[in-house]
């Protein structure tokens, strides 16, 4: 009966709008890549997307209940792994985000998303909804706070704030109040802008790169000439786009690494606002769905898991696109379902595995 | 930390709050979308320009310079092929990196190459900045070697000055170089941009909107790294205007090789119509230094000798006219009606205003007829006193001194002439009258330049008409630039100044004689009409030393010309410490022989080609009545001349050539008469020594 459960119950709708966006990915890793050493890559993000698709469907098996309670477990394991990358880690390009394991290069950050996606809806679904103390405001913000740490010192700046939006929809629908919330806010400012201005924190380069967005000409040698590039391709698109191939920025290298961070750009080239706003939209909707899929889930955890991986995704989608057409710094962040890249491939359909998971227990007890 | 079971109890999310994250993502999308609508719909144009600029890249193509040619369309100046290196900055490249490697390859100073990019930092990213010109084969396979490391060099084949060597016409021709950021300035070269070449003197400069052209370019599709991938349409460069100059490259290869090491200038002009025939101005440097860039080496060198090599002497240098001044004094005198009976007795000089100021010699009583020729300061003495300074002044003015002449050449100089005026103005003092009789004989603070004193002598030996010299004949030019050149150049310009006839008379007889038997009579010639003056013009402290080339030793001038009246041509020599104006009379003479042969070799070109003694066969074209000419022409028999009722003939004759010594020849041809003989070959003697 279980069974019959899985298949009827299965979100055939969000999958198939998920399946129309990697195409479109396939699409535009395939055009961004013609005539470059990386044109086969297209084929790369089809294996990615198969054994994405098969953690998928193996993560929406298990109980997300037993997940959960694995969870902690595998919290502690991956914080161990963060410590063991910045002391060991294998260096590329002069940060440390992937340790060996066998043949396989592994990158923990990446996981701890999805961990910490775990742990934050348990430790708010054991709080029960109820008003939240400072105590277990604190230790939610420890819970989160402690891997943003250590992965933002990889240095791996991106990832790092991917994990801030797991604690806001933690804490938002945690059942945190106004007043606190106020606070909070107030404090983060005065510490964002405290850590900003004392230099240990952030690097230079990332600095730059952070507020080379508001005036790009001030820096148009380093990330202002992406932003530049990068607004410039999306722009001179226009309404129906260059077409496939035909994208003067993407085709001549002026945009920057065009089928992973600005795969965005390359597309809303060649396939101008009308392909850009299709985009978008199904992302709407695919966020909408897991929404939806939350709003039925059959218990606080389900919907907690849920919103905490539609954070992730909203976040994700945001400052990737807003980087992109010139609202949001480059940060490194890659666009979920359409960048090309193994990590960010499997980490966005183990989400929906577990949103699945989830999904399909909404009738259970 | 965390408790170790998950809660399972029924507790549900609230609705608001997931409905606010609805709205919140709605909201989030919506600005997303707002975003690419401002780019992508209102934005579109300008980006996709934007795109386009980053994609097409405009590859200038040179222009070549107009060519200059002499006045029988003989080549002075030619362009020759010559690669240059570019650096083409792209946006998402750290140039800056490659400079030592480029420096190294290209054989350039590192700081000298930062220094150059630095430069051209405010040039928009397109436009390639020029790093080296003229490079070698050896340096054009370093950059092909390189494409892949150092795509930012490109080469551009263009077309580069060649001019004469050895500073040939060198002050005349000018010189070309890159535009200076104090040009950029200026008005005049709105439209240049850095890196361009200008003229920068001579003709280069004043003609250099003629001769640039007008640059193309080639539009090409490049990606990122700037390789080329693609190109389309060609903007063809326009080739600069050739001029014609006014000079004859004979007549100017024998004024330098006359004027030989002196430091000095020599000018040989038409009188008639300004046409400057020779323009030299010792000493000389190569132009060609500058065409491509100059070192800063040899630029201090340039600029740190004493000789001034880059001052052009004949528009520039301001000296004092000496005896040459003579001339404008006769004909204020005459004119005033002072000199005509003015007689003077020369004892070795004379008293005035109770200083005695000396003669060279004892002249006796002598009239203005003597006086020119033997150049008797006593006398010009007198008549400075009688005329006055302002008298003087008025004249010297009129004849053009103290204003330029108005040449085509930039930075002429207007030189000086004393008056009461002048003196108050400059020294605001009182005019001492004392200083008059030196003015009288050219010393004094009268300053002139060669041209000037040429235009001057040789306008009142023109029964008083004065020309505007020039390099370029003004039928060749743009209406517009014609027009301009006026403006461009103000000066004294063309005027004629009335003259009596006996002023005219006289003063060119006067010259006449002083080549004849006056001071000048070294640079005799017979059977030719050379007139002229001669100026031994002392320099400050000099007195009367006389160590040629020395410091003290006084300016040597001389201005000659032939005919006397009306000349067709017009010298002037000047030799700074050159000791005696009769040393510039003999380089003059040696200007004037290659003339007058040339002259008679054009004239009779039937003649010289022909052998003695062998009818020629000539075709003709007349009117009636036929032409009775020396040579009787006899009809042929089978070409007879036709007639028809026009009144118009036309036929081929075969002409006798009379005997040699029968008519006037090349002068040292000449076997006439012995004294022609004996003058004659006193000039081939002269002619051989250089």
């Amino acid at each position: 009966m279980r069974r019959l459960l899985t298949f009827r119950d299965f979100d055939w709708t969000l999958l198939g709008m998920v399946l129309l966006l990697c195409a479109l990915s396939i699409m535009q890793v395939h055009s961004a890549t013609l005539h470059t050493r990386f044109s086969g890559f297209m084929y790369r993000q089809m294996i990615w997307i198969a054994v994405g698709l098969v953690g998928m469907f193996i993560l929406s098996k298990v109980d997300y209940h037993r997940m959960l309670d694995w969870s902690q477990w595998a919290y502690w394991v991956f914080l161990v792994a963060l410590v063991i990358v910045k002391v060991a880690g294998h260096k590329v390009l002069g940060a440390r985000r992937w340790i060996a394991l066998g043949p396989f290069q592994f990158q923990p950050s990446e996981w701890v998303k999805l961990i910490l996606v775990l742990t934050v809806a348990r430790y708010f679904a054991n709080l029960g909804g109820r008003n939240l103390t400072w105590k277990e405001i604190f230790k939610a913000f420890a819970m989160v706070g402690v891997p943003m740490l250590l992965v933002l010192i990889q240095p791996d700046l991106g990832t790092t704030l991917t994990y801030a939006p797991i604690l806001a929809a933690g804490l938002l629908l945690g059942g945190i109040n106004l007043r606190q919330a106020s606070i909070l806010l107030l404090a983060a400012v005065v510490l964002v802008g405290g850590a900003w201005s004392s230099g240990k924190v952030l690097k230079p380069y990332q600095k730059a790169r952070l507020t080379s967005f508001i005036n790009p000409d001030n820096d148009p040698k380093g990330s202002g000439y992406q932003i530049r590039q990068s607004k410039i391709a999306v722009g001179s698109g226009g309404l129906w786009g260059k077409g496939t191939d035909n994208g003067s920025q993407t085709q001549g290298y002026f945009l920057p690494i065009p089928y992973t961070d600005f795969i965005f750009a390359a597309f809303s080239e060649e396939h101008g606002f009308v392909g850009a706003i299709f985009v978008l939209l199904l992302y709407f909707l695919i966020l909408m769905r897991l929404i939806q899929n939350a709003q039925t889930a059959a218990d606080l955890p389900g919907s907690l898991i849920i919103m905490g991986l539609v954070a992730v995704l909203t976040f994700q989608i945001a400052v990737n696109v807003g980087m992109v057409i010139g609202f949001m710094p480059v940060t490194g962040i890659p666009l979920p379902l359409m960048s090309y890249g193994g990590s960010s491939v499997l980490f966005t359909f183990l989400a929906l595995g577990v949103a699945m998971n989830v999904r399909i227990r909404r009738f259970v007890n | 930390m965390f408790s170790s079971t998950t809660n399972t109890r029924g507790e549900k999310l609230s609705t608001l709050k997931l409905a606010v994250v609805q709205y919140g993502i709605l909201a989030m999308m919506l600005a997303l979308a707002a975003g690419l609508w401002r780019l992508q719909i209102l934005g579109a144009e300008s980006f996709k320009a934007l795109a386009e600029q980053n994609r097409i890249r405009k590859v200038p193509v040179m222009a070549a310079r107009g060519k200059l040619f002499d006045r029988d369309g003989r080549l002075l100046v030619d362009n020759y092929p010559s690669t240059s290196c570019y650096l083409v900055r792209e946006q998402n490249r750290d140039v800056e990196a490659d400079l030592p490697m480029i420096a190294a390859g290209l054989h350039l100073d590192l700081d000298q190459l930062k220094a150059t990019v630095y430069r051209f930092r405010g040039l928009p990213g397109y436009r390639p900045i020029p790093i080296k010109e003229d490079i070698t084969a050896d340096e054009v396979a370093f950059i092909a070697s390189h494409r892949n490391e150092l795509p930012e060099l490109e080469t551009i084949e263009e077309a580069r000055r060649l001019y004469p060597r050895d500073g040939f016409a060198a002050h005349l021709i000018g010189y070309v170089g890159e535009v200076s950021e104090e040009q950029l300035n200026l008005p005049r070269y709105a439209i240049y941009e850095p890196g361009d070449v200008v003229g920068k003197a001579g003709i280069e400069e004043t003609y250099d909107e003629l001769l640039r052209g007008q640059d193309g370019s080639r539009n090409v599709i490049v990606d990122s790294h700037g390789r080329e991938v693609g190109f389309f349409g060609v903007q063809h460069a326009t080739p600069g205007q050739d001029l014609k100059l006014t000079i004859d490259n004979d007549i100017q290869r024998v004024a330098e090789v006359a004027l030989g090491d002196a430091n000095g200038a020599v000018v040989v002009m038409d009188p008639r119509n300004g046409d400057i025939l020779a323009l030299v101005s010792h000493p000389a440097y190569d132009p060609n230094d500058f065409a491509v860039k100059i070192k800063s080496a040899d630029w201090n060198s340039l600029v740190t000798n004493p000789n001034h090599p880059l001052m052009n002497k004949a528009i520039q240098d301001q000296l004092a006219p000496g005896s040459t001044f003579k001339i404008i004094m006769s004909a204020a005198g005459l004119q005033e009606g002072v000199a005509q009976d003015m007689r003077v007795n020369c004892v070795g000089g004379g008293t005035f205003y109770g200083r005695f100021f000396k003669c060279d010699k004892h002249h006796g009583v002598l009239s203005i007829d003597q006086a020119i020729p033997l150049s008797c300061d006593t006398f010009f003495y007198t008549l400075a006193q009688k005329l006055g300074i302002d008298t003087i002044a008025r004249y010297a003015t009129d004849f053009g001194l103290s204003q330029k002449t108005g040449v085509d050449l930039p930075s002429e100089m207007a030189g000086i002439m004393p008056s009461t005026q002048w003196e108050l103005k400059t020294n605001h003092q009182k005019y001492f009258a004392g200083n008059t009789i030196s003015v009288g004989i050219g010393q004094g603070e009268t300053q002139v330049t060669p041209i000037q004193l040429l235009r001057a002598l040789s306008g009142i030996a023109s029964n008083g008409h004065f020309v505007r010299p020039r390099l370029v004949d003004p039928a060749q030019l743009p209406e517009l630039f014609r027009q301009a050149i006026p403006d461009s150049f103000p000066g004294s310009g063309e005027k004629t100044v009335l003259l009596n006839s006996e002023t005219w008379m006289r003063i060119t007889d006067g010259m006449a004689e002083a080549t004849i038997s006056g001071t000048a009579a070294a640079a005799h010639m017979e059977g030719v009409d050379f007139a002229g003056k001669t100026g031994t013009a002392q320099v400050v402290g000099g007195g009367d030393t006389h160590t040629k080339g020395g410091s003290k030793t006084p300016n040597s001038w001389f201005v000659g010309m032939i005919p006397r009246r009306n000349p067709e041509i017009a010298i002037v020599v000047l030799q700074e410490h050159g000791d005696w104006g009769s040393n510039s009379a003999l380089i003059a003479q040696k200007v004037a022989i290659a003339y007058v042969n040339k002259k008679r070799k054009e004239d009779k070109n039937v003649v010289v080609q022909a052998e003695a003694g062998k009818p020629i066969e000539v075709g003709a074209v007349w009117s009636e009545p036929a032409p009775a000419s020396k040579g009787a022409p006899r009809q042929s028999g089978s070409r007879t001349a036709a007639m028809n009722d026009t009144g118009v003939g036309g036929g081929h004759f075969f002409v006798a050539i009379p005997p040699v010594s029968a008519m006037p020849q090349a002068v040292k041809a000449s076997k006439f008469s012995l004294s022609t003989w004996l003058n004659a070959s006193l000039l081939r003697f002269k002619e051989e020594a250089h």
